[in-house]
């Protein structure tokens, strides 16, 4: 009631982020959103109502102990605030950046009811940000246990459990697949909105507290994780090999040249630094005129990231309505600020190609929208005879990603649903087979980063109880 | 970093490296590839393993300069070290005492066929390779080729060497000599249109033929669909599903075409790369 009260009075809506001009930064791959300054984070902070109920933190994953570390900021004890999020969250600069906050810790904030919540994703990335500029602290490492721990993934779930096992003492290895550690933080996610060199200095922060992280290193390919346990040593194992598998279409002509799964559009810009060709080797072709397949976040980078390649127009085309667009609403606003354009209720048919092999346009089919269906969206339905012709000549499919399948086939006794992920118990992240663990995309489907971070904390904990035993 | 123990240069453009990779090494197989890097501003170069040793720990690869890695990579001597180096990546090579098999080898593709042939044999195969190259000079690894085999054809493009004529032509010889029934198995590996054509020769004949595709890569783990081929109306990913498919079930000219993509990037970077006019504020002065 006193609460109700009191957000009356509260400043009604969020201190604005500075962000770089949208024509500007539509062009170049320098972070959008540019953080608060000092003084407006403690403007921002003294929104916060401290409700003794704390329900900002049920929409939180993690839990982070959001009312008191907002309270330090509000007193200006920057140290202490970050000290405070990291009790919870290892990767605070990069949640505090892509936590989809609208429909998490935020939605459950009292001042949110009546007026703009308070800017909970903000303040979170203003102390990380705060903190790199002070030097990292590395946290307290327990005494040695003597016990071996492999983590199969370095995406933000696989970090998040060898965060917590290396601070309770057990020796953490980390195999990655790439050749650097961070998975979707560093492959998929643009530089524009999270900067490689952050989540780099997030993961050294993890290699002072003693995890080793072997990249390069393919588990079923150099060794099986049965090899891992029985032959060097490892008494416990999490697998966080996220979901890398692309989806295709099935339409004709996908084989075009000029057909990219995002997941290769992303990775030569990002990880490969194709943006920075021929400064660095790895090549990227973008036409002028590019079609992103899908409507979640990854098409939304796809087509900011196509604009900041040089395209001059980048279509997004989605089956169903705006109302319906997966993607972070700050992300679709993002990407139409910046000049992306969407064709809603559309859907691509084939894609037609030329002697040489490459896109010259996408034949679509436009749709409308029939009854809800099981998700309770409404399901789109398409419109006889309304085929038409798109002129473009890239085209990028964002439509999904399932699990990779190498690390099930080659483990003996892992229990897999009929979409190929993880089978894993969502109270503990025990898998079928003892001593495996599993966590984050590869247990759940695409997902997000925070999620991801649960189940990798979940993980920790019931293999740190399965270690002590 | 994976160090370089030892360089061959077999021919003026193509070099065999030795280099330290201890977990490549244990449990790799042959038809199996590795991807590697130089540098950080390096991209990721797909080479197929062409010898092991799991007891010294080293993985052999010989490779071809064609554009600007695989040039810059040929600046690197016994000593040097590059920076990432992973592996072994895609399915080995399905090795059974099948009876007769032809292991066809044009050019560069010599070094991938030596370690399947030698499997086969060591499973109780009769392995008759066939090696063919342009000329004598860029004949390699005739001697491992013929330890490998029960019996090794050679056959130079302008008859420079041993004998005129294409490795199809040869082929063709032994499936008459031998009678089509008698050859179990064909395995070709080499440039594209070599492979299309040794294909087309066993189509013919009813002959089982496997090749070895290399589409261009990023990943090679199966995350990004650049090495999708169409093999019998299906999409496959070469890196994880191959890189071995059925030879007639391949859409060559679709593979090539794909192949060429960056064409016009790969040309760009080697011409910086040889005129060493680099603009980039590194400070390396071109040598990236
Ligand atoms: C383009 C894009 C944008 C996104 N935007 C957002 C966003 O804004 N907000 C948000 O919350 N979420 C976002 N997501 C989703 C989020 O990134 C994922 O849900 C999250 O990264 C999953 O984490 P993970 O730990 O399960 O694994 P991942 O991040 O997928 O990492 C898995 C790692 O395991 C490695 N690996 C796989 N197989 C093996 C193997 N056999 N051996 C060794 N290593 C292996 C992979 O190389 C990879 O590095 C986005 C995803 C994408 C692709
Ligand atoms: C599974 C596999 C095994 C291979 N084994 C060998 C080998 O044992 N010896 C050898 O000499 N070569 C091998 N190759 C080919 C080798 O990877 C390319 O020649 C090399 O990447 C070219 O790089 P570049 O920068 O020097 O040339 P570029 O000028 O960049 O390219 C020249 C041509 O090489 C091909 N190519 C370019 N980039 C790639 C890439 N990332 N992946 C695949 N092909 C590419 C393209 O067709 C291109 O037109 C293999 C390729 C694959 C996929
Ligand atoms: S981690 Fe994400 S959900 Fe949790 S408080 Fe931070 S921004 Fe909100
Ligand atoms: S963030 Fe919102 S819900 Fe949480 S304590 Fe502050 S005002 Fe209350
Ligand atoms: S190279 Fe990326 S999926 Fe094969
Ligand atoms: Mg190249």
């Amino acid at each position: 009631m006193t609460e109700e009260k009191k957000s009356k009075k509260v400043v009604p809506t969020k201190y604005p982020m500075p962000h770089q001009d949208a024509a500007v930064r539509a062009r170049n791959f320098e972070e959008v959103a540019l953080g608060l300054d000092e003084e407006t984070a403690v403007l921002e902070a003294q929104r916060c109502l401290q409700c003794k109920k704390e329900p900002c933190r049920k929409g939180c994953p993690v839990e982070v102990l959001i009312p008191d570390f907002i309270k330090l900021v509000a007193e200006r004890d920057f140290a202490g605030a970050i000290k405070k999020l990291k009790e919870k969250n290892a990767l605070p600069a990069v949640c505090g950046r892509v936590c989809p906050q609208e429909n998490q810790c935020e939605s459950y904030c009292t001042v949110g009811k009546k007026n703009e919540p308070v800017a909970i994703g903000r303040l979170e990335r203003f102390c990380a940000d705060w903190e790199r500029t002070q030097g990292i602290e590395v946290p307290e490492i327990a005494p040695s246990t003597g016990k071996k721990v492999a983590i199969i993934g370095s995406g933000p779930g696989g970090l998040t459990c060898a965060a917590d096992l290396a601070k309770l003492g057990h020796k953490v290895t980390i195999f990655e697949a790439l050749h650097v550690a961070g998975g979707v933080l560093m492959y998929g996610i643009p530089q524009f909105r999270l900067p490689k060199e952050i989540v780099q200095a997030e993961i050294e922060t993890l290699r002072k507290m003693g995890v080793e992280i072997e990249v390069n290193a393919v588990v079923g390919k150099f060794a099986t994780i049965d090899e891992l346990m029985k032959e060097e040593g490892f008494d416990a194992v999490y697998i966080g090999t996220g979901a890398g598998l692309p989806y295709f279409m099935e339409i004709p002509g996908e084989n075009a040249c000029g057909v990219y799964s995002a997941n290769e559009f992303l990775t030569r810009t990002n990880l490969m630094k194709g943006y920075k060709f021929p400064e660095y080797d790895t090549p990227i072709k973008v036409g002028s005129k590019v079609a992103v397949l899908g409507g979640g976040n990854v098409a939304m980078d796809a087509a900011r990231t196509a604009l900041r390649l040089g395209a001059s127009e980048s279509w997004i085309v989605y089956r169903r309505s705006k109302e319906e667009l997966p993607a972070r609403h700050e992300e679709a606003e993002h990407a139409e600020e910046e000049g992306v354009k969407f064709a809603f209720l559309t859907s691509p048919v084939r894609v037609i190609s030329n002697d040489e092999g490459w896109v010259t346009g996408m034949e679509c089919v436009k749709y409308e929208l029939g009854e809800p269906d099981a998700s309770g969206r409404r399901r789109p339905i398409a419109i006889k005879g309304s085929e038409f012709i798109m002129d473009v000549d890239t085209v990028v499919v964002a439509i999904g990603q399932g699990p990779n399948p190498l690390v099930p086939k080659t483990t003996e006794g892992l229990e897999t649903n009929k979409r190929g992920n993880i089978v894993a118990d969502p109270a503990t992240g025990a898998t079928s087979k003892p001593g495996v663990y599993a966590g984050g995309d590869v247990v759940t489907g695409a997902a997000t980063v925070i999620l991801a971070m649960g189940a990798g904390r979940v993980a920790a904990k019931s293999m740190h109880e399965y270690l002590s035993k | 970093m994976y160090k370089i123990l030892s360089k061959i240069t077999l021919v003026p453009t193509l070099h065999e490296f030795v280099i330290e990779a201890p977990r490549v090494a244990k449990r790799c197989k042959a038809g199996q590839f590795i991807i590697l890097r130089i540098h950080e501003e390096g991209e990721r170069i797909p080479l197929t393993i062409a010898d092991f040793d799991r007891e010294k720990g080293t993985i052999t690869i010989v490779f071809q300069e064609v554009g600007k890695s695989t040039k810059q990579l040929a600046t690197l001597n016994a000593g040097d070290s590059m920076l990432d180096f992973v592996g072994p990546l895609g399915e080995a090579s399905h090795i059974d005492n099948y009876g007769t098999v032809v292991c066809v080898a044009g050019g560069v593709g010599i070094a991938p066929v030596f370690p399947i042939a030698r499997a086969l044999k060591e499973a109780g195969n009769e392995v008759i390779g066939i090696m063919g190259c342009r000329c004598k000079d860029l004949i390699f690894w005739e001697d491992r080729m013929k330890d490998a085999c029960t019996e090794l054809r050679v056959t130079t493009d302008d008859g420079s060497y041993v004998c005129k004529g294409f490795v199809t032509d040869k082929l063709l010889d032994l499936i008459n000599e031998r009678g089509k029934e008698n050859i179990a198995e064909v395995i070709a590996i080499g440039p594209v249109p070599m492979m299309r054509a040794v294909a087309n020769l066993t189509r013919e004949y009813g002959i089982k033929t496997i090749v070895s595709l290399n589409s261009t890569m990023v990943d090679g783990t199966g995350m990004c669909g650049c090495c999708r081929v169409t093999v019998g109306g299906e999409v496959k990913f070469a890196c994880v599903d191959g890189p071995e498919f059925d030879a007639h079930a391949v859409d060559f000219e679709e593979m090539m075409r794909r192949g060429r993509i960056y064409k016009e990037e790969e040309q760009k970077s080697l011409e910086k790369y040889t005129n060493k006019s680099c603009t980039c504020s590194c400070g390396c002065g071109g040598a990236k």
